[in-house]
């Protein structure tokens, strides 16, 4: 099996993949492009191998959802462009990958980071397959001015309570990039959703 | 000034990728824990400690090809430490580099905020000296990370009435702390008090390096910071009495000029860039040559 290439050119694709992802957690719930031209092999998409391949390294222990982990070479393009160890338990990676997002492990199960080092929690890098900045979830926090709405999924069926339970565990709890083909979003902890009767 | 030669053998803006990549991990931290310092491996830089090592590796870790570079100190562009770290990264990484606050997309701070407001898609990198707000207080880190923890920050409280006690006032003017988001007090590094309202609801992206100190913290866009006080204290910003005496502008902040060894004297724009678009706009003070 012939491995998949990485970035064409590693320092500026890694750039404007970081920058989208800087922005994308200072502006949450706000839709924008996430341009990348990598065709890693299936089932990981090219958003994921992107964020993967910007942000982590031998530092970050990667973490596969079930559909990711069955491919052997989806774990040797990670391993060899990124250079990151793949981990089987969800409480020691730094990041996750997931594309069976409505299968999404309960939040828990990641590490959310301590009172005093809320830094060393996970981040969640989900797939989706629509992403919308029409209805859906409505947020608030820093970064948003007033409120900001986008629409998701597949999600599972508690995302909405998940997000709450996740804010409220701040300064700890997860940030989430969410990603569909050529854009992507982010959900830092700050960001708090918004009840029915509130949005 | 001629524009300088990129710089061969040395990686885009200076740092290797490795480092870049551990620090963009710090910067989105940061910015999900608003006003949290989060600790980052900070490289020897090819400047002394106090010349802005911090907000130097937040730069070289955001910049990309296409951004636009303005460097300020102390407000003004044309300063030593604003002029080398402009050409550094001009030679590092053969950015584009401007003075106009307008025109820049990211902007290394020394210790002001532009006059011209900031526009949504800016980043602002402070260069920061001390990060932790309340070390002066308590010089244990481990008792600070406690008190950040436990969102204990009654001694920052008892730091300013005793200015109070003592002055009449509250008497901090510069690195005056700030709440962040409802959770974190921050320094936002020694910017004159009357910078600090700049902070609030930003529509640009402030970003925090300290090199000496090893923390990076941000403040997202459309966040709101607000400066401690107390109801019958309430926060208060210098007012100047007179205009800039070059510009004409007013609620601005000035810098005092010692003109002779006779007590002459004048106040001008501390934002030089501010200044020279009011005079090139044609509006003059009462010193302008």
């Amino acid at each position: 099996m012939a491995l998949r290439p990485g970035f064409r050119d590693p320092v500026h694709d890694a750039q404007a993949v970081f920058r989208a992802a800087m922005e994308a957690l200072s502006r949450p719930g706000f839709v924008r492009a996430l341009p990348t031209d990598l065709a890693p092999p299936e089932p990981l998409t090219a958003e994921l191998a992107a964020l993967a391949l910007a942000l982590c390294d031998a530092d970050t222990p990667i973490w596969l959802d079930a559909p990711l982990a069955r491919s052997a070479e989806v774990a040797a393009y990670l391993r060899f462009h990124a250079g990151a160890p793949i981990t089987a338990t969800p409480e020691s990676a730094a990041f996750a990958l997931i594309v069976d997002a409505a299968a999404c492990p309960a939040f828990t199960a990641f590490a959310q980071g301590t009172p005093d080092y809320p830094d060393g929690s996970a981040t969640l890098i989900l797939a989706l397959d629509h992403l919308t900045e029409e209805d859906g979830l409505a947020f608030t926090g820093p970064g948003i001015n007033g409120r900001v709405r986008f629409d998701a999924g597949p999600l599972p069926a508690d995302w909405s309570a998940r997000l709450a339970a996740n804010h409220a565990l701040f300064p700890c709890g997860l940030d989430i990039l969410l990603t569909a083909p050529g854009r992507m979003t982010g959900l830092p902890r700050s960001a708090r959703v918004l009840e029915p009767a509130e949005a | 000034m001629s524009a300088p030669l990129p710089e061969q053998g040395y990686n885009f803006a200076y740092l290797d990728e490795g480092t870049k990549r551990m620090i963009r991990r710090a910067i989105l931290k940061a910015i999900a824990i608003p006003g949290y310092q989060v600790p980052f491996a900070s490289r020897e830089m090819p400047m002394p400690y106090g010349w802005g090592t911090g907000g130097v590796q937040v730069t070289a870790a955001v910049l990309g090809r296409s951004d636009v570079l303005k460097v300020i100190d102390q407000g003004a562009d044309d300063t030593t430490n604003a002029v080398s770290i402009r050409r550094f990264f001009g030679r590092t990484a053969g950015v584009a580099t401007t003075t106009r606050t307008t025109e820049a997309t990211v902007i290394q701070t020394r210790h002001r905020i532009p006059e011209t407001p900031l526009r949504e898609g800016q980043i602002l990198v402070y260069q920061v000296p001390i990060p932790e707000p309340l070390r002066f207080l308590e010089p244990r880190e481990t008792e600070t990370r406690q008190l950040h923890a436990l969102a204990e920050y009654g001694l920052i409280h008892v730091k300013l009435y005793e200015d109070i006690a003592r002055h009449g006032h509250i008497a901090t003017t510069y690195a005056y702390p700030v709440e962040v988001a409802g959770r974190y007090v921050m320094d936002p590094s020694p910017t004159p008090k009357f910078d600090n309202p700049k902070m609030d609801d930003c529509p640009a992206l402030q970003l925090f390096g300290a090199g000496r100190e090893k923390r990076i913290y941000a403040v997202p866009p459309y966040t709101r910071v607000r400066s401690l006080d107390f109801e019958d204290h309430p926060f208060r910003v210098q007012r100047f009495d007179r205009p800039c005496a070059l510009c004409g502008a007013e609620g601005v902040y000035l810098d005092e000029v010692v003109l002779d060894d006779r007590g002459g004297r004048m106040f001008v724009c501390s934002d030089t860039d501010h200044c020279e678009g009011r005079r090139a706009e044609g509006f003059t003070g009462e010193q302008a040559a």
